[in-house]
């Protein structure tokens, strides 16, 4: 069955949308990741045009992140101060994403910094989750446990905060910061930047990992949203009927996965993942370097 | 004074018919952009209507089906650094959105280069690039690459002996709209020619327009966008939290 996408102005195959919402939603509740980061050049491969996978995924990003931060905050897992620091530095960040995304469009160079992001940013994440996945499977043989790390430079910096929930009395800073670089890269790569972010919270600032989660997620929505309506204003890019058929695929397969998950073996799959994001990789990047069989690009003026 | 009024009625009058006249019907005259839009086939058919016997000459016909002309970007990739990289970019004035046209024998064998120009129907005369940037040295390879990036999305394509002619009278074809086609006034043009010569020539518009929620959902993107990206989010919130809470009612 096939369906006409009203923004992209290509015929797409609905199941083969909905079943790309769903693989990467079933991901995505399996691994507790947003999938944003699979979803963007998933669509790009299937022949939607990069421009509006990017601003699509966002939109999707925001609805699979609602009902995520909707529980959490049952469970009293948010930092709101510390979420509201670090969306304040998402909405920057965004904002600037998108000037760039329109910038780089309208040079005709928006494909080209796309996919350099993806490779770099998938290159350095697979291969860390692949590097951390294969030490935990290790641990678990072994039986020893990680140190986080309590003191570090941001101690010295000023703007100095409690973060009740967080458990932490830090500089407004290195969040903010963190959620300005997350901001960027939604805007820029269409993710919601978990991948990122989650890591940072727990290493770089030592945030209680109970309340990690929730407050990434807390992040992801809003700058989610603020980066679909940037995207929909500067570039009219956002093609609503595509992000209605990856949300409806994507939450069912999130349910999916989330069940599945305690089943299966969890150190396992991740190391699973990292290969799949490590091909992904590979394969944006392979794209960049072969000779393309088409020397020349059509585009439309000042777009 | 009389002789004068004479040459200004004469000048005034009508020209005389064509000695053959082209009638031509299509099966539809406007194309609807639906959700489940997967192309469309248009049916094109007529007759050859004469007033005196038939002039020597081959007989043939031409269909020609163009989208509207729009300015086109095109750049050229190189290789910096190991990777392929845009280069400037090349605005080509005017090129349809869709150039689709059956020819009852080859197209360079049966049009005069005069009526070709005159009628702008071959694809030289179609793509039209009038101001390139002084570092151009080779316009050409640009307009052939629109032509070919865009036969190889089925946009353009000639099909040499698609219009079937029967006792120099009744024709046929059909030609294919694509499932990427974008929205816009077509026209629609069948020539008749007789020894490379245009003689007559029957044109009417196809409207090809999204229809329904397509129609909605582009005319807000781009008049309110604004309130389009409001919309889209909490559209998308609506649909991520009712089909999480309906899979929950089902699978608790």
């Amino acid at each position: 069955m096939n369906i006409y996408l009203p923004i992209a102005e290509v015929s797409v195959n609905a199941w083969l949308v909905l079943g790309l919402g769903g693989g990467v939603g079933m991901l995505s509740g399996l691994f507790g990741v947003g999938g944003g980061f699979l979803m963007t050049p998933l669509l790009i491969f299937i022949g939607i045009p990069p421009a509006v996978a990017v601003a699509t995924g966002a939109n999707q990003i925001a609805a699979a992140s609602f009902s995520g931060v909707l529980s959490h905050f049952r469970r009293r897992t948010v930092d709101l101060k510390m979420g509201s620091v670090m969306l304040a530095g998402g909405i920057l960040g965004s904002a600037a994403g998108v000037q760039l995304f329109a910038a780089l469009r309208a040079i005709g160079q928006l494909e080209l910094a796309v996919g350099l992001c993806y490779v770099v940013f998938l290159g350095v994440v697979g291969g860390l989750m692949l590097v951390e996945s294969l030490q935990a499977m290790r641990r678990v043989r072994h039986g020893t446990a990680r140190r986080r790390q309590r003191h570090n430079w941001m101690h010295g910096l000023p703007f100095k905060m409690r973060f009740r929930e967080s458990n932490l009395y830090i500089s407004a800073i290195p969040p903010f910061a963190i959620g300005a670089l997350v901001g960027v890269l939604a805007a820029i790569m269409g993710v919601g930047g978990g991948f990122i972010m989650v890591p940072a919270m727990i290493y770089l600032l030592g945030m209680a990992t109970s309340v990690v989660v929730g407050t990434s997620l807390f992040q992801i929505l809003f700058v989610a949203a603020f980066t679909t309506i940037g995207h929909a204003v500067a570039n009219q890019s956002v093609d609503a009927l595509l992000a209605l058929l990856l949300i409806v695929g994507g939450v069912l397969g999130a349910q999916v996965g989330a069940r599945l998950g305690p089943r299966l073996k969890a150190e396992q799959l991740r190391v699973l993942l990292a290969l799949l994001v490590l091909a992904v990789c590979l394969k944006l990047g392979y794209d960049l370097v072969r000779h393309p069989g088409e020397l020349f690009v059509l585009g439309t003026p000042g777009r | 004074m009389r002789i004068l009024l004479l040459a200004v009625l004469v000048a005034l009058l009508p020209p005389r018919a064509p000695a053959e006249t082209v009638v031509a019907g299509f099966s539809q005259t406007s194309v609807a952009i639906t959700t489940s839009f997967s192309g469309s086939e248009i049916f094109i058919y007529g007759a050859i209507r004469r007033e005196a016997p038939p002039p020597a000459g081959p007989l043939d016909v031409i269909v020609a089906v163009t989208g509207p002309s729009t300015p086109v970007v095109v750049r050229k990739r190189e290789r910096r650094l190991g990777v392929w990289v845009n280069g400037p970019a090349v605005q080509i004035d005017a090129a349809p959105s869709l150039y689709a046209v059956a020819t009852t024998r080859p197209f360079r064998d049966l049009i005069s280069y005069t009526d070709d120009m005159r009628h702008r129907v071959g694809l030289d005369e179609v793509i039209r690039l009038i101001d390139a940037p002084e570092w151009l040295v080779d316009r050409q390879a640009y307009r052939d690459a629109v032509v070919r990036v865009r036969r190889d999305q089925g946009l353009y394509f000639i099909d040499d002996g698609g219009v079937s002619l029967t006792q120099d009278t009744l024709f046929q074809t059909r030609v294919r709209l694509p499932a990427n086609l974008t929205e816009g006034d077509y026209r629609a043009r069948v020539f008749l020619l007789r020894g490379k010569a245009v003689v007559d020539v029957y044109e009417t518009d196809i409207a090809v327009q999204k229809v329904g929620i397509e129609r909605f959902i582009y005319a807000l993107a781009q008049e309110e966008p604004l309130l389009y990206g409001i919309v889209s989010v909490l559209l998308a919130l609506a649909a991520g939290w009712s089909a999480a809470a309906l899979f929950r009612f089902f699978v608790p």
